[in-house]
Formats: structure tokens, C-alpha cells, sequence
């Protein structure tokens, strides 16, 4: 358990030392800030519902670069030999990496809180749809960076890393274009399978149990792709 | 105690490494020499559990590498090849980062970090950034952090590589005096780091162990013939064979006619028979001038290429 927070820390600490955290947070915040003010000055509405969209969509283009260089650095400076032969395990590696991530991605969303504060100064917005949209945000947030960090063990390179983690990450969320297409079983496996189509409940505002599964399944199936992609070098 | 037994890894049907097997016992430094390519580096990432091998199994201390990989992992310091290190980060915080992995306990950390730069000299640069350090006191923080959290072991993937003869003197002192309670695997292509620092030597080439011994004794096994470099001034064949006379001589070589009658002879004696007295008394009695004499005993540059190069 220490160590997972040990490494958590380590990686917060390098996340700062970099400059990829300080561009990543601030394009976040002036991309968030402009949705939410023009979608506002628009619609002339005191709602959350709007920004959330958009919200989502900026961290579907942002998180990749968050969680591209946590494995893939590693890889390349042949710190990876230097961390797995130390006593921990590689899911308290894994686990470590994706809570630094998160962490960051929290902060990152907390800071958009100072728009609920306006418009609660402003108006008067049903609260209800905008916690839940939080939750589906943090929810999908967290699924795009457990795919993205799976993406970063792939390969040594860090763009490549990126560039394999956005695919992903757009290719699961349109997922469901196809849906209506095709069969009825798969129309909904498909459907099913889209990382978007569980975002839509929350953002009404209903939580619906088995979005929340979803997303969780979601996160916990590809760290654990993730720690196995770490092991492969075990079975070559 | 380390026991390695019948290590085999096949990348394809490629073998790295073939049937290795060696003990090491506890307190011994070991040198693990071979070319580049030879496979010291896989059997390095085999002993510390880094990758399984495709077939045998690595001990240390009792414990299987592969069944308690973390309780070996704790008992276990490794360099990995190049020196691998977080360059962004500052010496001190580094390592205590990999105390903290290693498990030593929050209130001892900061003395135990302090104690180990100490000892590796690098308490000077505490507060620097591992990426603006020269490749000296890299391959240093590279040791400190494999000597975090007291390990019984040590495993050093060329230590010594890319450094310059200071530094490599001041390294080797290091691990010598590491030495004295640790047991000690290294691995290096440079010779005089084995004969200088190592207990032991193991030969490994092409995947294959082909040596095991002491320093000296491989000298001395190895090299059953003594070798004695003269120029003379005189007809070559005629010297050749007067000196084929003395006993004690097994063979004699013109190695070369030079120009205006020298000539360049290398004669082969057993290796405890000291013959120069007699060599230069037979040049002399002759009347040829003898210019120059040397005894040479094969060193362990020469077993190491005679070893590990087909002919």
C-alpha cells in the first residue's frame, strides 16, 4: 500500500518538474473556461449541461498527453529494470501511476468548480444534473487515462504513446455511431461498448447504476491489460 | 548464497544464454567477463528476477528468484546496464524515493540516504539534479541507489563503463570496500577490473560459461608456458637451433628477420623454468650480440581473447 503512494508521489513531483502538466492544465482551463462563457452567453442559462460536452471532449484530446509518458519514459531511459527489481509489485506500480494521474485530472476538474460558483451567484441552477455530470465526467475522465496509461506500455516513444492512447480513447468513444446500423445485438454490444453513450445519463442528470459499472469495469479491465502488457517481457 | 543452475534463455530460437550454472558463495566478489554480447547482461536480469529464464532456476539466499520475487528483490541492490536513472530528479530525493521502495522505514531514512552518499561520495551533489551530474557521479548515485536498504547483494551490470581511468580507480575502490560484508556479482569487459577487484572470474562466451577460477589460477592454468621475446644480432636459423639445444626450451619462433641481421626469436619454456641465464649464455658463447631479452607470462588479457575467440 506504501508503495503506491510512494510512487503517486514520485510521479506528482515529476509531473511538475516538466512543463507537460503546466500546458496540459492551462489549455484545459482556458479550452473549459471559453465553452462554459460562450455556452452561457448563448443559451442564457444558468446549466451546466452545455460545458460538460465540452468539457469532456477537451479532456478526450488532453488526457492522452497526461498518461503518455508514464510507462513509455520509463521504457526508454531503462528506469522500468530499475523500478521492477525493486521490492514492489507491478500492479502497486500501475496502481501508483494511474492515482498520479488522477490526482492531477481531479485537480484539473475541481478548478472548473469556480463555474458552478458562478452560476450559483448568478442564478439558479438545479444542482442535481451538475453533480451528477461531475461524477460522469470523473468517471470517463478516469476510463481515458487508465486506456491511455495501457497505450504508454506499449511502446518506448512517447508521441506514439499519445498518438495510440488518443485513437483509442475517440475510436471507444464513437463507438456507438455504427449502432444503428447494424444488427440488433450488435447495435447494442456496440452501444454498450461506447465509451459515450454511458456519459449521456449523467449529464441529464441519472445516475444510473450500470453506467457507473461500466465506467469502473472499464478502468479496472485495462490497467489490468496494462500490468500484463508491463509483464510481457517475462513471457518473450 | 547465489545458485544458479542450468540458466537457459531463448529469445526465438535464439539461446542467450545456455546451461549456466555457477555457486557463488556468500562474501565473494565475482567478475562476470565476456565480450560484448556474450550474454552477462541476461544472466544479470535472470539473477535479479528482472526476466525468467526459459529453463533453470536462480537461488539466492534459499529463496527461489521467481517464487519470492519480492522477499529476493528486497535482499537484492542491481545496477542495471547503463546506469538507468530518473534524470529529473535531485540526488537526495531520489534516493530516498528508492529507500522508500526498498522499504527502510520513515524515521531511519534520511540517515540512511545520508550514510550511503556518504560512503559513495556523493554528498556533495545532494541537491543536484541527477541529469546535470558528470557520468562519474552518475554511475555513483547508480551504485548508492543499489546499496539502499543494507542489501546482502549486489549485482552490478558494468559498473565501470564509460568512465575514465580516475574514476574507474575510484569506483573500483568502492566496490572493494563494499566488499567487506556483501557478496558481489559484477560483470565487465575491461580484464584489470577482475584481477583487481574480483575473488573470482567467471568467463562466460557465447551464452557458455568457458572458465571459472581465480584470477591467478586461471593465470596460471591457463598459461603452462612461459614466453621469452629475444633480438639478436646473428644468422636466425643458426640461432634458432643452438637454442632448441638448451633443455627447458619447448619451442623456438623467428618471429621476424629485421633488417642488417637482427634477428627477433620468441622462445617457449615451461613456466617455472626461469631460462634466460642460459639463453643469453648460449647468444653470448656464440658470439652474437644479444640486444634485447624479455620474460613474458601470459596475462589475462591473452586467456580472456583465447578463451572467448574461435580460431
Amino acid at each position: 500500500m506504501n508503495s503506491i503512494f510512494t510512487i503517486t508521489l514520485k510521479e506528482l513531483r515529476s509531473y511538475f518538474t516538466s512543463p507537460i502538466a503546466y500546458v496540459v492544465f492551462t489549455m484545459f482551463l482556458v479550452l473549459s473556461g471559453y465553452f462554459f462563457s460562450v455556452i452561457l452567453f448563448i443559451s442564457k442559462e444558468a446549466s451546466f449541461r452545455g460545458a460538460a460536452s465540452n468539457i469532456i471532449i477537451t479532456l478526450l484530446f488532453l488526457m492522452p498527453l497526461i498518461t503518455m509518458r508514464m510507462f513509455s519514459e520509463e521504457r526508454k531511459m531503462g528506469t522500468l529494470e530499475l523500478l521492477m527489481t525493486k521490492p514492489v509489485r507491478d500492479i502497486e506500480v500501475m496502481l501508483g501511476k494511474f492515482l498520479a494521474a488522477a490526482i492531477l485530472f481531479i485537480t484539473m476538474l475541481a478548478s472548473t468548480l469556480v463555474y458552478i460558483f458562478i452560476l450559483t451567484k448568478y442564478g439558479n441552477p438545479d444542482m442535481g444534473p451538475i453533480w451528477s455530470a461531475y461524477l460522469g465526467i470523473l468517471l470517463c475522465g478516469l476510463s481515458f487515462i487508465a486506456l491511455g496509461i495501457f497505450a504508454s506500455t506499449l511502446t518506448e516513444n512517447q508521441i506514439i504513446a499519445a498518438v495510440i492512447g488518443f485513437a483509442l480513447v475517440l475510436l471507444l468513444w464513437v463507438m456507438s455511431w455504427i449502432s444503428g446500423n447494424l444488427g440488433e445485438v450488435d447495435s447494442e454490444l456496440l452501444s454498450y461498448i461506447s465509451l459515450s453513450t454511458h456519459l449521456e445519463g449523467f449529464v441529464k442528470g441519472v445516475i444510473n447504476l450500470k453506467d457507473v459499472v461500466y465506467y469502473l469495469s472499464f478502468i479496472v479491465f485495462w490497467l489490468f491489460v496494462s500490468v500484463k502488457s508491463i509483464e510481457i517481457r517475462k513471457w518473450k | 548464497m547465489i545458485k544458479a543452475s542450468k540458466l537457459t534463455k531463448k529469445y526465438g530460437t535464439k539461446a542467450a544464454i545456455q546451461d549456466v550454472s555457477f555457486n557463488i558463495d556468500k562474501g565473494e566478489v565475482v567478475g562476470f567477463l565476456g565480450p560484448n554480447g556474450a550474454g552477462k547482461t541476461t544472466t544479470m536480469r535472470i539473477l535479479t528476477g528482472y526476466i525468467p529464464p526459459t529453463s533453470g532456476k536462480v537461488e539466492i539466499g534459499g529463496l527461489d528468484v521467481f517464487d519470492d520475487s519480492l522477499e529476493v528483490r528486497r535482499k537484492l541492490g542491481y545496477l542495471p546496464e547503463n546506469t538507468p536513472l530518473y534524470l529529473d530528479m535531485d540526488v537526495e530525493v531520489f534516493l530516498k524515493y528508492i529507500a522508500a521502495l526498498k522499504k527502510v522505514s520513515t524515521d531511519k531514512r534520511s540517515n540512511h540516504v545520508s550514510k550511503i552518499m556518504k560512503v559513495c561520495g556523493i554528498d556533495n551533489v545532494r541537491q543536484s539534479t541527477i541529469k546535470t551530474l558528470s557520468k562519474g557521479y552518475k554511475q555513483r548515485v547508480g551504485i548508492a541507489q543499489a546499496l539502499i536498504g543494507n542489501p546482502e547483494y549486489l549485482i552490478l551490470d558494468e559498473p565501470t563503463i564509460g568512465l575514465d581511468p580516475k574514476q574507474i580507480i575510484e569506483i573500483r575502490e568502492l566496490i572493494k570496500s563494499l566488499a567487506e560484508d556483501k557478496t558481489i556479482i559484477l560483470s565487465t569487459h575491461i580484464l584489470p577490473e577482475v584481477s583487481m577487484t574480483c575473488s573470482r572470474v567467471i568467463i562466460i562466451a557465447e551464452g557458455k560459461i568457458v572458465a571459472e577460477d581465480t584470477p591467478n589460477n586461471l593465470e596460471n592454468r591457463l598459461s603452462g608456458v612461459a614466453k621469452v621475446l629475444l633480438t639478436v644480432k646473428g644468422p636466425g636459423e643458426e640461432i634458432s637451433s643452438k637454442l632448441k639445444e638448451i633443455s627447458g626450451v619447448k619451442r623456438v619462433n623467428i618471429e621476424k628477420t629485421q633488417a642488417s641481421d637482427l634477428v627477433d626469436l620468441e622462445v617457449a619454456s615451461q613456466k617455472d623454468v626461469d631460462i634466460r641465464g642460459q639463453l643469453a649464455q648460449a647468444v653470448v658463447q656464440n658470439n652474437w650480440d644479444l640486444l634485447e631479452m624479455r620474460r613474458e607470462v601470459l596475462g589475462l588479457e591473452e586467456i580472456f581473447l583465447k578463451l572467448t575467440t574461435k580460431e
